[in-house]
């Protein structure tokens, strides 16, 4: 891509310029465009710490309440374990709690964890510091953003204790058994879901706008669209994904909700109940199947790509190294990005939709591996000869890694008909996708949150307790998961809430006790972890300014930890990628990026 | 809003990549609030996709024969029946409402506050006209002619259920423009957009860009309803 001031860099410094061109200083910079923006300064406590307009803040909010959220999701985990590993030892759970803890901890681990987290945590977190910037560019919008969110989670949460407990339904909600007698929470829980899931809609489209707009209209002085981090370019492809998926499932939300309460038939075929015919008549449950992928594969890249863009600056940080192919990796995001809207349906091959749509979807499926693969092979190439640091970024970073390969295999197996047929709800499944978008985005979560919590406290988290929770988290989540492709393999189903005396349960049986015990032992590290983060708040290590030496400009705000309006008088003005680190020719170990060329003259840096 | 000299920069595709490449924004010279409607419209675009895709799929499907528009749609005036007569003059109030509101746009730039302010005042007031026409429709499609959305008379009763909740959807996106419309030909009138005066709510400085921006939202609600008036009224 062209970039004006390209010839000014470094290479071209040589300075007896003997074409007789004008050559303007190495240090040039556009003049600034947009007026720098006005903040809103909070002048009582619940306009500073509740109520609050500051991304920053809003980013801390939306973490700890996905955090708690995603712990009701581990919990139910729990009981379903222990149900499926020793069925005669615990009976708190029948068949019917357990669908409905099947449905709530998928809906709750994708949506509310994982989507919040990455998006509104990391999002507002990151993207104004990052890109240099005050504060998102509608900061109003922006903490309405988090109330929605808020309010959307307590009308999940209030679907527990509403007559008939919450939905049952799986978190796929097909219709028509999601609303019909005889699917737990066919009263109030799957009408609670759908308003919880709109009001979750409404709010991240606030939120949304503001993450794409801020990255787009309101990067500082120098900040190029090639500059900017693999994280911002992660979460920015996400959101965008996320602003054209959703609508997808708002639709959905909508229409069901109305079979629910109006009556009428846009999913409900003509059915029958217990000998009744019902009034339902003429709709079509397929096409729920198809909104509802619409979004929901997206969804799973709406998740991914926010982890591969933080994991590239991760390992590039912690190995001291560049990151291997920049663009490559932009392209990939970016590409992998759009293919995903042309997969939907390989989530629906024993759907009875016509074979050729199969055929179709296998191969986009398959083409979106090229991509993928890339960026595995660029991450490798990144640590390849680089000075490894094994902090706990990289631990996790290098987790992830591993991780994302075997769910990533285990996808290329799914994404062809004839072997999805077989496998198709069973435990393969169920492996496949905790590998690919449970496990492998939270390592990069917690290798993040190890990263980053350093700049958001000023403190350090235990590092011994960290590596605890790697290791055991690590090696856990294998106990937990590899075990299960086998399961698979022998025909066990998902979804279901005892295997009794099925003639492939001879081998399973122990198997599923070893997974429970890992499960549970994984899901007690969870509570160290939190242990960790709430006590080192107060008592961790105090850390140094800028501790892990990285590039990016939230690291260098005149203010450590960043304060409200993030870079003091003047906004930062920005040279180079993050990336610099070991520059030949420079005996800086690392170049910021608000580093002028004419600073470290003898840098021989990557032209971006 | 801009002072960014726009005459300098490179024209055609290559300008274009040029903007994307280069820093601070994307779309030079775009500010920010306009790109967030656009942006916001996009995704917008893709409900109403889904929900006429979905009214497609359900039309191509039904075993029951759908509704003839024109028998339902009709009107009778003074013993003759029309077909699709209150639906006419819905959409001619429409786009008017349309056209009142660009010309409020450009009495915005050239900051004529009191003629922004009435042509502001006109194009809510169409779409009250038009809202209350759709009221006056609904009433009597349930009350006269027994719609509901779980049945009708005239044939599959997914046709009842699509139209209550299309033209709902987007009448509820047509009231919203209504309320924003009041509030901003009120704070036109009041001189909030000359002195800068700040929102209540965002504390953000009030400023005629606004109410371009509310043009960009009304025209595509506009926009929208000439396809669901396609779909729902010609098909
Ligand atoms: C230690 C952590 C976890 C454990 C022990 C666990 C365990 C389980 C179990 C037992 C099931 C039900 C399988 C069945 O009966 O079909 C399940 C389903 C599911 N889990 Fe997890 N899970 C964990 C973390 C996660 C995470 C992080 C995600 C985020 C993507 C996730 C997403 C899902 C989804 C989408 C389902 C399917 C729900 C459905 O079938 O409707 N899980 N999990
Ligand atoms: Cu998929």
């Amino acid at each position: 891509m062209s970039d004006d001031y390209r010839d000014n860099k470094i290479e071209t410094k040589s300075a007896d310029s003997s074409s007789g061109s004008y050559v303007p200083s190495a240090d040039t910079i556009p003049a600034q465009e947009i007026p720098d923006q006005e903040l809103y300064h909070a002048k009582s406590f619940w306009t500073k710490w509740v109520f609050c307009q500051d991304a920053k803040v809003i980013g801390v909010q939306y973490a700890l309440t996905a955090t708690a959220i995603g712990f009701i999701g581990l919990i139910l985990s729990w009981g379903m374990r222990l149900q499926l590993g020793f069925p005669e030892t615990f009976s708190f759970l029948g068949p019917a709690t357990y669908y409905q803890s099947v449905t709530m901890h998928g809906m709750i681990m994708v949506i509310y964890l994982l989507t919040a987290l990455f998006l509104g945590g990391f999002g507002n977190y990151l993207i104004p510091l990052m890109v240099g910037a005050r504060d998102m560019v509608f900061p109003y919008v922006n903490m309405v953003s988090f109330w929605m969110f808020l309010v959307a989670v307590l009308v999940l949460i209030a679907s527990f204790f509403v007559p008939g407990g919450p939905t049952g339904a799986g978190w796929t909600l097909y219709p028509p058994q999601a609303i019909l007698p005889g699917t737990p929470g066919s009263e109030m829980g799957i009408v609670l879901m759908l308003v919880s899931l709109s009001l979750f809609v409404i709010g991240f489209t606030m939120g949304g706008l503001n993450y794409v707009i801020t990255i787009l209209q309101s990067r500082t002085r120098g900040m190029t669209l090639m500059r900017m981090p693999l994280t911002i370019w992660g979460i920015f492809t996400a959101t965008v994904l996320a602003l054209l998926a959703f609508p997808a499932l708002f639709v959905a939300c909508i229409m069901m909700t109305l079979d629910n309460l109006l009556g009428t038939s846009f999913f409900m075929p003509e059915i029958f109940t217990m000998g009744e015919k019902l009034d339902y008549a003429g709709g079509s449950p397929i096409l729920f199947q198809h909104l509802f992928w619409f979004f929901g594969h997206p969804e799973v890249y709406i998740v991914a790509l926010p982890a591969f863009g933080i994991v590239s600056d991760l390992i590039s940080v912690h190995a001291r190294k560049n990151v291997f192919g920049y663009r490559m990796m932009v392209w990939a995001i970016v590409i992998i990005g759009a293919l995903s809207f042309i997969v939907w349906a390989h989530h629906m091959y024993v759907s009875g939709m016509n074979p050729w749509f199969g055929f179709f979807f296998a191969t986009t499926t398959l083409i979106i591996a090229v991509p993928t693969a890339i960026k595995v092979y660029n991450w490798v190439l990144t640590l390849w000869r680089g000075n490894i640091h094994l902090t706990i970024p990289m631990l996790f970073s290098l987790g992830f890694i591993v991780t994302f390969v075997n769910g990533g295999i285990t996808g290329l197996f799914l994404g062809n008909v004839i072997i999805d047929v077989p496998l198709s709800d069973t435990y393969f499944v169920v492996a496949h996708f905790h590998m690919v978008m449970g496990i492998a985005p939270l390592m990069v979560v917690f290798g993040a949150i190890y990263h980053w919590y350093p700049l958001i406290t000023g403190r350090h988290l235990n590092q011994t307790l960290g590596k605890i929770h790697f290791w055991v988290t690590f090696v856990g989540a294998y106990a937990i998961y590899f075990p299960m492709h086998y399961l698979g393999f022998i025909g066990v189903p998902r979804r279901y809430f005892e295997m009794y005396d099925s003639p492939y349960m001879t081998s399973g049986v122990g198997l599923n006790q070893f997974i429970t015990v890992a499960a549970l032992v994984v899901g007690f590290t969870q509570i160290l972890f939190l242990y960790n983060i709430f006590t080192s708040w107060y008592k961790g290590e105090k850390s140094e300014r800028n501790p892990w030496k990285a590039n990016s400009l939230e690291w260098h705000t005149p203010d450590y930890p960043p304060t409200h309006g993030n870079f003091g008088k003047e906004l930062p003005v920005v040279y180079r990628w993050p990336y610099d680190f070991s520059v030949p020719g420079s005996d800086k170990e690392y170049i910021p990026q608000h580093v002028s060329p004419s600073e470290v003259p003898a840098a021989k840096a990557e032209q971006t | 809003m801009s002072q960014f000299d726009l005459s300098k920069l490179p024209q055609g595709s290559k300008g274009f990549m040029h903007d994307w490449a280069s820093d601070q924004r994307a779309f030079k010279g775009v500010p920010w609030g306009k790109a967030m409607m656009w942006i916001f419209l996009l995704s917008d675009t893709f409900i109403f996709s889904c929900f006429l895709i979905a009214l497609m799929t359900a039309r191509a499907s039904t075993t029951v024969d759908w509704p003839y528009p024109s028998e339902v749609f009709g009107l009778t005036v003074f013993g003759t029946s029309v077909p699709l007569l209150l639906i006419a003059i819905m959409t001619f109030v429409l786009i008017t409402s349309s056209g009142t509101m660009a010309i409020a746009v450009k009495y915005g730039y050239e900051k004529n506050r009191k003629l922004c302010g009435w042509f502001l005042l006109a194009t809510a007031i169409g779409g009250l006209t038009f809202v209350g026409m759709q009221a006056f429709e609904w009433s009597k499609l349930i009350f006269h002619d027994g719609v509901r959305p779980w049945g009708n008379p005239f044939g599959a009763e997914q046709f009842g259920a699509f139209f209550f909740m299309v033209t709902g959807f987007h009448g509820t996106h047509v009231s919203i423009g209504v309320i924003f419309l009041f509030i901003f030909s009120r704070k036109v009138f009041r001189g909030d957009f000359d002195t800068g005066r700040r929102g209540y709510f965002t504390s953000m400085k009030s400023d005629y860009e606004a109410i371009e921006i509310l043009g960009l939202y009304w025209h595509f609600v506009d926009l929208v309803w000439v396809f669901i008036f396609a779909f729902f009224y010609l098909w």
